[in-house]
């Protein structure tokens, strides 16, 4: 695809996302889709940071211990300190990204299902201190947060009260689909920046790397930290939508999720968590009706997905082109 | 005799085995010095130490007047003291052009957030190596393959691309480990041409190799281990006929000393 084409496409996007789900709700009166579709878009940002620790090389299966952490930061420092939510959000992905510098420094020189296993216990870990901690008020959580107030910036309102809003559904969810878009965008100039090809070469041989003079301890850190960043900013709006936040909101099997996500959407691609995210959310609902063996065909659909398709739904489209051109 | 680099009484123990015992040498500005020994003699354990991926027991590596033995291996290549790899140690998964670009590294001005933004300096660096990976690889006879997968490219390929990573962090001292290894007489000899063609760009080459034919042939000066221990060091023509060499490799490979 042409810059033009690709460009073109991504507004196509947009439009779409901002301007065609709405009116298609609105004229079909399916608004229970907002929180389906606001909640798959803050997933889908939480994935797209574990999609970068796949692209240095590392199996990530800790995400939900930072979308814990920026839930509760967000939601101390707007319930506790008054701090305005707008500004708690950048707050609470900072704060995971400085907690995921100090945990990574040891464990990042870990590889393999070694690395897994640890970011696989700090999921355990967060939920235990947010248990535990007296500022976090343990196991009954944090509830009747605030809704986010207005935004303003330089005597302007960008933002309006989230508390007048006349569709609050549809605030959460715009807030939500332009903030993944910001985030894929942001991951999209990530890898196709010289970063990326950086990145690229820790996940290819480190040795090598760190012998041509690249500071391979440091850029898994950057990368660690970004992808913890958007795992933070994810759960800190997590939580304002649902005006609460619990120990359990984001538990292990999220983290499996979030990693599954990548997988499934393929770990070679930019879109693949955001497509991963979206299919395997909405293929969870669609099986609703399949009651109790629900989780039984989801589980085998995932499988017989990754045998036939194991570098991801997104390959597809690879593989049709590359025929094209023959 | 000063020379770039020196190894001073380096000493490197692995429990109750010295893998390399007390070895000392230079390594003079734009020479070709080949480090050969048979199996076993701690070549491949002194390698290690000199591009600082282990650390020494005692003793120490200088260059240019510093110690560089002991720091990390990306801050050794940052003072222009870079390694290349036994086998196919390279980027496989990019294309060979990528591979080179991607190591040039140490020449970028722009910072990583500079390249994430494309700023201007960050577009010149990008620019320039590109610009500079092409040359490598006309340089090295890979001109053609530049857009192939590193992944898929023959054996002798492989080497000369490990060579065009180490160019592109434009080293000052470069070590090749076993550069010839595992190739017949033809790829032998135009691997011996192309590390020739580093040298003469001004690059001080030292390697450690099992073909003797091909260190005759090539090396301004060779030293000598065996059992870890410098057991001399000389002219090709002197170490043909030093007697402690001959004695070292008699029995085991005493022909293979070459012509």
């Amino acid at each position: 695809m042409s810059v033009v084409a690709r460009l073109a496409a991504f507004l196509a996007l947009v439009v779409a996302l901002l301007v065609g789900v709405p009116k298609a709700i609105a004229l079909t009166g399916r608004v229970d889709l907002y929180y389906t579709l606001t909640l798959t878009s803050l997933l889908s940002i939480a994935s797209a940071g574990v999609w970068i620790t796949f692209y240095i090389g590392r199996i990530n299966i800790g995400q939900a211990a930072y979308a814990l952490t920026g839930a509760y930061v967000s939601a101390i420092l707007v319930s506790a300190y008054g701090v305005s939510f707008w500004l708690t959000v950048p707050i609470a992905g900072l704060v995971c990204a400085a907690a995921s510098v100090l945990i990574g420094l040891p464990i990042l020189r870990l590889r393999g299902v070694y690395f897994a296993m640890v970011t696989l216990v700090s999921t355990e870990v967060a939920r235990l201190l947010a248990l535990a901690l007296p500022i976090t008020e343990g196991a009954k959580g944090m509830v009747n947060l605030p809704l986010p107030g207005p935004l303003d910036i330089a005597g302007v309102t960008v933002i309006p009260d989230f508390a007048h809003l006349a569709n609050l559904r549809l605030g959460f969810y715009l807030l939500s689909v332009v903030l993944m878009l910001v985030t894929f965008t942001i991951l999209y100039r990530l890898v196709h920046s010289r970063v990326g090809s950086l990145f690229l070469s820790l996940q290819q041989n480190e040795e090598l790397a760190s012998s041509v003079g690249i500071n391979i301890a440091y850029l898994r850190i950057i990368a660690y930290a970004v992808s913890s960043f958007f795992g933070g900013i994810s759960g800190a709006i997590f939580a304002a939508i649902s005006q609460s936040v619990y120990p359990s909101s984001f538990t292990v099997a999220d983290s499996v999720n979030f990693m599954l996500n990548c997988f499934l959407g393929g770990l070679g691609y930019v879109v693949g968590p955001l497509v991963g995210t979206f299919v395997l959310r909405f293929g969870w609902d669609l099986l609703f009706q399949a009651e109790q063996y629900q989780l039984l065909i989801y589980s085998i659909v995932l499988i017989g997905l990754m045998l036939v398709l194991p570098n991801g739904l997104v390959s597809l489209v690879g593989i049709r082109r590359r025929k094209a051109a023959r | 005799m000063d020379g770039i680099l020196q190894v001073e009484s380096l000493t490197k123990r692995y429990g109750g085995l010295v893998a390399v015992n007390d070895v000392s040498f230079n390594l003079m500005e734009r020479e070709i010095l080949s480090v050969i020994g048979p199996n076993g003699a701690g070549k491949s354990t002194l390698f290690k130490l000199i591009s600082s991926f282990v650390r020494p027991t005692s003793g120490k590596v200088v260059f240019q007047g510093g110690r560089i033995s002991g720091r990390a291996p990306h801050l050794v290549a940052r003072q222009g003291v870079v390694r290349t790899f036994q086998e196919a140690t390279i980027f496989k998964g990019m294309t060979v052009r990528d591979n080179v670009i991607v190591a040039h590294h140490l020449r970028s001005h722009a910072s990583l957030f500079g390249f994430f933004l494309g700023t201007r300096s960050a577009r010149a660096d990008e620019a320039s190596f590109a610009r500079s990976a092409d040359e490598i690889l006309d340089f090295l006879g890979l001109g053609d393959l530049r857009d192939e997968l590193a992944g898929a490219l023959p054996q002798g390929h492989l080497r000369a691309l490990g060579i065009a990573i180490g160019l592109a962090t434009d080293p000052k001292v470069l070590l090749l480990d076993e550069p010839f290894a595992g190739m017949n007489q033809d790829e032998t000899m135009r691997a011996v041409d192309m590390v020739r063609g580093v040298r003469d760009r001004g690059i001080t080459v030292m390697l450690v190799e099992h073909d003797m034919a091909a260190v005759m042939r090539i090396s301004d000066r060779i030293v000598v281990l065996n059992f870890g221990v410098k057991i001399a060091e000389g002219t090709p023509d002197e170490i043909q006929h030093d007697e402690k060499v001959i004695e070292a490799y008699l029995g085991v490979e005493d022909e293979s000393i070459g012509t």
